[in-house]
């Protein structure tokens, strides 16, 4: 599938603008970007729905918008967010009205092969058990499934999918990307446009990053998903990190940070700071930390929020070198935050004393922010006390 | 789609001998009482069929003449009206839908009374006024609700109501100006009325009917995905806008050619589809044959009854009468409200 150059406006306002994109065969394409990007705009215009002012989409060569209705829906097919099920359709006839396309109207006979695809779409989607239920009886995430069913048994090379995982449990949203991917595997192609970005970056091969109506960055996930990408194309401040569990990139949305223009240092010890410096870089703090073992969870939290740490081997002593950087950003900095656990480790007892100023917290303190800033005399921009 | 043929086969046929039992009980009864088997006798011997029973004089008369044309087109029109309100409730996925929304009835009753009171007489001048009128109305509204080659349902909904809304104002208009002779005529055509029903007006709305739901039965498992919502319809293959084109106008000729020669009837097409879908489900491959039927039947029965009455009520008002109530009870009882 090749979309070029798309540009689309719906009531005079430009929705997409120079859009292009192509999927190629066995291959998963996330379409991501904020909300109001044109995710849906382009799912819709891919599928033939919406005409575009400029550009096109091929499937194998075939202009779709040029194409009958029922000829375009044999290549494409469209798993919509949610469709207005309000007629009491037994499941079972739901899906097979995935097979609508290769029926003709004068011959509306059953083949047996259609028949045998239908149970199969069903039996994938795990529905089989309510093949023979009203689809209005049904939960949300049933409903889905009946959707993904049907596209399953309309048989195209390509399918687009709205939001697939949006309202599912975990569970299910695994599950149902789990179907996917393996639908892709089969040689199949698929545009899928996922809110979640750790999912996406998951699940497909690539990503396409829309944002006001144009590309923003197209490519793999791990060069996709990135603090900038976010900035950027969503507004968005984040930490980014790879998931020790899937190895894809993992996003933690973080508050907007305040302005300060106030030097914090943090000191580690085990996985003391993890937790304390959110909080703090979200308040607006310029935060160093260490020393951090090399490659800890303090490390690791330090390296998602992009801040500089001074790191120890595991398992060693704090090196001479390793105190000296950690020594000079205390003396840098207008306060040094010490973590209640760190605070009987020698090393920190004395990088303490070369401070302007300490505050010890307790790691489970959820007001670290104003403890500092109290002790800096200073007041919280981002603090509503009254105090 | 998986459907059980022998369940439609049996609905329908059920439905149809059924209709040929209130067709027949309807010739036979009325102010004289005939024997069942003289109305079938009479009715094949008119056919030309050799039957061998003898019909005694003036049953054949009576039979074919006078009953017989009104049940047919009570069959014909309760056929009609059930089959455009099944189609327009699908269309609309909206359970109040019937053939008026679109502004048929009230074309037709403006077309009707224009001519009433401005007092043409032509034959059939009347029933031709009431067809151009619905047509012209329904058009209307479909052209008042297109924009850029896209219809939408709510926009044509509302520009129906409007239309609607507009033609009653015109209706009443021209009843406060017309003289007292031309209001009972109009007033008698607006309740709607099988009254002096004549063959050649059954042969006229019989072929229009009959090939308005042989088109409308080709469309019903198009109808059947379009129940979903436009978009998934397109993605599944349909020609989203030319099906509304065709189903619409399909069901603007089939309602225009009921109402135009008995006047407003309502309730058949809101009230009958309904009874159908809780009893046979939404699918309109079973739906559509079964509501059609169901709707001439209910209209034979309901006219036959009136007809017995002591003060013989038009039957417009029949239906109203015996339709609202179930309605409501079906609101309270069902779930109607789920459509």
């Amino acid at each position: 599938m090749d979309a070029t150059d798309l540009a689309v406006s719906l009531g005079g306002t430009t929705i997409l603008d120079g859009v292009s994109l192509s999927v190629k065969s066995g291959e998963l394409v996330g379409l991501v970007g904020p909300n109001g990007a044109g995710k849906t705009t382009l799912l819709r215009t891919l599928a033939g729905y919406l005409t575009p002012d400029a550009g096109s989409v091929r499937v194998d060569g075939d202009d779709v918008h040029a194409l009958t209705s029922k000829a375009a829906s044999r290549r494409v097919a469209v798993v919509p967010q949610s469709s207005a099920f309000s007629f009491d359709f037994p499941v079972r006839d739901v899906v097979a009205m995935g097979r609508h396309p290769y029926r003709s109207r004068l011959r509306p006979a059953d083949d047996a092969d259609g028949a045998a695809r239908v149970e199969e779409a069903l039996e994938r989607c795990e529905l089989t058990a309510l093949a023979d239920r009203p689809v209005t009886a049904v939960s949300g995430g049933e409903r889905r499934r009946v959707l993904l069913a049907r596209a399953l048994a309309q048989d195209t090379p390509v399918t687009l999918l709205d939001e697939p995982t949006a309202g599912l449990d975990v569970n299910h949203q695994v599950r149902t990307l789990d179907l996917v991917r393996d639908l892709v595997d089969e040689g199949r192609r698929a545009v899928a446009a996922i809110h979640d970005l750790g999912l996406a970056a998951r699940y497909c091969d690539r990503l396409v990053v829309l944002s006001g109506g144009c590309v923003h960055a197209v490519g793999p996930p791990s060069e996709v998903v990135t603090r900038d990408t976010l900035r950027d194309a969503f507004d968005a401040t984040a930490a980014v990190g790879t998931d020790p569990v899937t190895g894809t990139p993992s996003v933690t949305p973080l508050t907007h940070p305040a302005d300060r223009d106030t030097h914090v240092h943090v000191l580690g010890a085990g996985d003391a700071a993890t937790g304390l410096l959110e909080p703090l870089v979200t308040a607006g703090y310029h935060v160093t930390v260490g020393p951090v073992v090399d490659g800890g969870l303090d490390h690791e939290a330090a390296r998602r929020l992009d801040r500089p740490a001074v790191t120890t081997p595991p398992f060693g002593a704090v090196g001479d070198d390793a105190f000296e950087r950690a020594a000079a950003y205390c003396r840098d900095a207008d306060g040094v935050v010490i973590p209640d656990d760190a605070r009987d480790v020698g090393v920190n007892a004395r990088l303490a004393d070369i401070a302007d100023e300490t505050v010890v917290v307790d790691r489970t303190h959820a007001t670290v922010r104003n403890l500092v800033a109290d002790a800096l005399h200073e007041t919280d921009p981002t603090s509503v006390s009254s105090e | 789609m998986p459907l059980g043929r022998l369940r439609v086969a049996t609905w329908t046929s059920a439905l149809a001998v059924l209709l040929v039992a209130v067709c027949i009980a309807g010739a036979a009864m009325g102010t004289i009482d005939i024997p069942p088997r003289f109305v079938l006798a009479s009715v094949l011997n008119a056919l030309g069929v050799s039957t061998g029973v003898t019909v005694p004089d003036p049953y054949p008369f009576v039979v074919t003449t006078l009953r017989m044309p009104r049940v047919a087109l009570g069959a014909v029109v309760g056929t009609g009206l059930a089959a455009a309100g099944t189609v327009m409730q699908g269309f609309f996925r909206n359970p109040m839908a019937d053939p008026a929304i679109i502004g048929v009835s009230s074309g037709a009753a403006t077309g009707a009374v224009l001519v009433i009171a401005a007092g043409v007489a032509l034959p059939l001048g009347l029933p031709f006024a009431a067809f151009c009128g619905a047509l012209l109305a329904a058009f209307g509204v479909y052209a008042i609700a297109t924009e850029g080659g896209r219809t939408p349902v709510a926009t044509l909904l509302l520009a129906g109501v409007a239309v609607q809304t507009f033609l009653g104002a015109v209706v009443s208009l021209l009843l406060v100006r017309t003289d007292d002779h031309s209001l009972r005529e109009a007033i008698v055509w607006l309740m709607g009325s099988l009254r002096n029903t004549m063959w050649s007006e059954v042969a006229t709305a019989l072929p229009v009917v009959l090939l308005g739901l042989v088109v409308l039965f080709a469309y019903a498992r198009d109808l059947n995905v379009l129940l979903l919502s436009e978009e998934d319809a397109h993605a599944l293959g349909i020609e989203v806008e030319r099906t509304k084109r065709v189903l619409l106008a399909v069901s603007a000729v089939v309602t225009a050619a009921c109402v135009a020669f008995v006047g407003i009837i309502g309730f058949v097409g809101l009230v009958v589809p309904h009874v159908m879908r809780l009893l046979v489900g939404p699918d309109h491959r079973i739906l559509l044959p079964t509501s059609a039927l169901a709707g001439g039947v209910f209209l034979v029965a309901v006219d036959t009854v009136t007809r017995l009455g002591a003060t013989s009520l038009p039957v417009g008002i029949a239906t109203a009468f015996v339709g609202a109530p179930f309605f409501l009870y079906l609101l309270r009882k069902r779930e109607v409200h789920e459509l």
